[in-house]
């Protein structure tokens, strides 16, 4: 068994290179492009907030294997032919920004209203009581649950095989395509996630604890 | 380059997407359902059990919640029937699969659960004079339900849309039923917007039906 | 028992002038024509039963609330309004400049967790005010000294007792030399042995002249600290005058002395 594992290494880490390329690429768009959606479904005028409410809505109700399918076939339909790895970084990045819109909006408004009204008391308008106050906080409360969703990310980029992107879940069938012998290698897979990921979680409780002073 | 929309091709293959749905939504509750007992009984036996026990729980948990369901799929319908002596079809492998994946998570739900309920209601068990086992099951079990009823709504919905990966294994429910009509008519717009249309309606139903049992049971909070 | 008459001057025109207020939060209609004037130096407590509107009054004195008759003015400027006819309503800048001439201190303190008790001080004086980072610091510290606690100047709320954060709450009002202070019921989320230090504080303030309306709970204080106590019932000021006199009055008004009648068994 030990030489079946030897013997995939150098694939798996080509494609555990994608796989983190891949999860990278999306963590960073969504973050800019969701907090951006974010504020601006919380302060943004009427017709805004409603678009980007059905928008993230519509995109969070759906499987992500429908979005990257719908991506991937639907966009050369359309007039836009993307490679494989593009569609499957646009569809994930935008079932990300979704994911992240929500979790600005949880984080604002968690927090306590009393926060923006001694804000107000102290004379602060309302660009001051934002930098100042709410968003302060807010970040501290979309943290955790963020970084929660980067291994969730990381989950996700799996998906990507199915499109013939070679991330490390191609490149582990790949393997198996050769050799025969599954389970050592889907086990091997396995291990490989979950040290990224358990990673990730345990970040996200150590940060939440650490800015537990912020909730009452 | 321009697209014509032409559903009629969708239409006449429709069963495939509604047979497919009607497959995912059975997918999904037999897995939950699974998914409770497997759940329930670990979180009561988590409660209850010592640190080793309780580290073997959790590295269930952490496997479960930390690998692509995708992965796992594979894993249970390619790699099982190589180690164990075991031979089943897609759908059921899938089942087994969503079945232990959902357990992991609904452990967590349920052991928060059984740690939210109020102190005072166990001890009004106990001042009343029933046993441990009648505590559980009779105080315990019931207000736990209540509480963790919208989690359990949740999990049934995240389930449903996680239905769609048995599609790689060629299970024929709703996402398949899209894909093999997307390769066998080309109408790709066409099939995944209805799709799309059916996942959405499906889900939004399921929470409206979800959120009104879950108002006949609520707790009041004191 | 603050001696007023030989402290500061309670005179000149009234610093707060509140005429015909009326508040309806939605079909309900919680002020109904309220009249009140605040003199500066003065001290004026308003006491009644919960659902009287006390604590609505004194959210629209600093436009935390809207009102939708009457007027509020403070040294003679609309609160909220640039224009009563038309009910034209300040803009952004402006409200935020009437706010930072009053203090509010509130019943759940509100003072920003993730900020120091000095930096909670601070960010007023240095954003609002415009002082330097030096000079805020050292107001800051002043304040916090005058409240007790120059000590907790780094640390954060969640590491101060009720009683602390309260007076950290004071302290960040009037470090902002507000006109006039407006006090939200600030002990009752006190446990009890934590009041005496905060109205300590507020009685030494109000001795060097500061101008308070104060809603409370706390009758015995109310009597001892304040020019003149009003009680407030339905939307409307129902008994208003010096503490003794108010007592008086009881014996004319059931209102009142069914509210007091509660009261007179431990503090009176």
């Amino acid at each position: 068994m030990i030489e079946q594992i030897v013997y995939a290494l150098p694939f798996l880490l080509g494609g555990f290179q994608t796989t983190l390329i891949v999860s990278v690429l999306v963590v960073v768009i969504s973050l800019v492009g969701g907090v951006l959606l974010g504020v601006a479904l919380i302060y943004g005028p009427l017709a805004v907030r409603l678009l980007i409410r059905v928008f993230s809505d519509t995109i969070r109700g759906i499987p992500i294997l429908v979005l990257l399918f719908f991506v991937y076939y639907g966009l050369p339909a359309a007039g836009m032919p993307l490679d494989a790895f593009t569609s499957a970084v646009v569809a994930l990045t935008l079932f990300k920004i979704a994911q992240v819109i929500e979790y600005v909006r949880g984080a604002v408004q968690s927090v306590p209203k009393g926060q923006d009204e001694a804000a107000k008391a102290i004379g602060l308008t309302f660009t001051g009581r934002l930098r100042e106050v709410i968003f302060p906080q807010a970040f501290r409360r979309f943290l955790p649950p963020w970084i929660n969703g980067v291994a969730d990310a990381v989950k996700g980029s799996a998906l990507v095989s199915l499109l013939g992107v070679i991330d490390l879940m191609y490149a582990i069938n790949q393997v198996i395509g050769r050799t025969y012998d599954a389970m050592p290698l889907y086990v091997l897979g396995a291990f490989i996630y979950i040290s990224i990921n358990y990673a990730l979680s345990a970040t996200s409780r150590h940060v939440e604890r650490r800015f537990s002073y912020i909730r009452e | 380059m321009g697209y014509d929309l032409n559903f009629t091709l969708i239409w006449r293959n429709f069963d495939r997407l509604w047979g497919g749905l009607l497959l995912s939504l059975e997918l999904a509750a037999l897995s939950l359902v699974i998914g409770i007992l497997i759940g329930l009984v670990l979180a009561v036996w988590y409660v209850s059990a010592g640190r080793f026990v309780r580290f073997l729980i959790g590295a269930y948990v952490e496997f479960f919640r930390n690998v692509p369901l995708i992965l796992l799929v594979y894993l249970v319908f390619y790699g099982l029937p190589q180690v164990i002596n075991i031979a089943y079809d897609a759908t059921t492998s899938f089942v087994v699969t969503l079945s232990i994946y959902s357990g992991a998570y609904l452990v967590e739900v349920f052991r928060s659960g059984l740690e939210a309920i109020p102190r005072g209601l166990v001890d009004a068990g106990r001042a009343v004079g029933l046993t441990p086992y009648q505590r559980l099951v009779h105080v315990r079990i019931p207000t736990m339900v209540r509480i963790i009823l919208p989690a359990l709504s949740n999990t049934f919905i995240s389930l449903f849309k996680d239905t769609s990966i048995a599609s790689v294994i060629a299970v024929p429910e709703l996402t398949y039923g899209a894909q093999w009509i997307n390769f066998n008519t080309f109408r790709i717009v066409e099939v995944y917007l209805i799709v799309t249309a059916m996942y959405l309606a499906t889900g939004y139903s399921l929470l409206f039906l979800l959120r009104q049992i879950e108002r006949r049971f609520r707790v009041t909070r004191q | 028992m603050i001696n007023k008459e030989m402290g500061a001057t309670v005179s000149g025109p009234p610093l707060l002038s509140i005429s015909q207020l009326i508040k309806d939060f939605g079909e309900t209609r919680v002020l109904r024509g309220i009249d009140l004037e605040v003199a500066r130096g003065e001290v004026v407590t308003v006491i009644g039963p919960s659902g009287s509107g006390k604590t609505t009054l004194l959210r629209c004195v600093n436009f935390l609330e809207s009102y939708e008759g009457g007027s509020i003015q403070i040294d003679g400027r609309e609160v909220g309004f640039l224009d009563l006819a038309t009910r034209k309503r300040r803009g952004e800048r402006d409200l935020a400049a009437m706010r930072a001439e009053t203090g509010m201190v509130f019943q759940s303190f509100n003072l920003f967790p993730h900020l120091s008790a000095g930096k909670n001080v601070m960010l007023g004086l240095r954003k609002v005010r415009g002082k330097s980072t030096e000079e805020a610091r050292r107001i800051a510290a002043h304040w916090l000294d005058r409240v007790g606690l120059g000590h907790k100047f780094d640390s954060l709320p969640s590491e101060l007792s009720g009683g602390q954060q309260q007076r950290v709450g004071i302290a960040r009002a009037v470090a902002m030399e507000p006109k006039i202070l407006l006090l939200d019921e600030i002990t009752s989320s006190l446990d009890p042995e934590l009041v005496g230090e905060v109205l300590a504080v507020v009685t030494s303030l109000a001795e060097e002249g500061m101008t308070m309306l104060m809603v409370t709970h706390e009758i015995a204080f109310a009597r001892d600290a304040s020019q003149r106590i009003v009680f407030m019932d339905e939307g409307v000021i129902a008994a208003s005058g010096p503490p003794r006199e108010l007592l008086a009055q009881s014996a004319e008004n059931p209102r009142l002395d069914s509210f007091l009648s509660r009261f007179r068994a431990s503090h009176f």
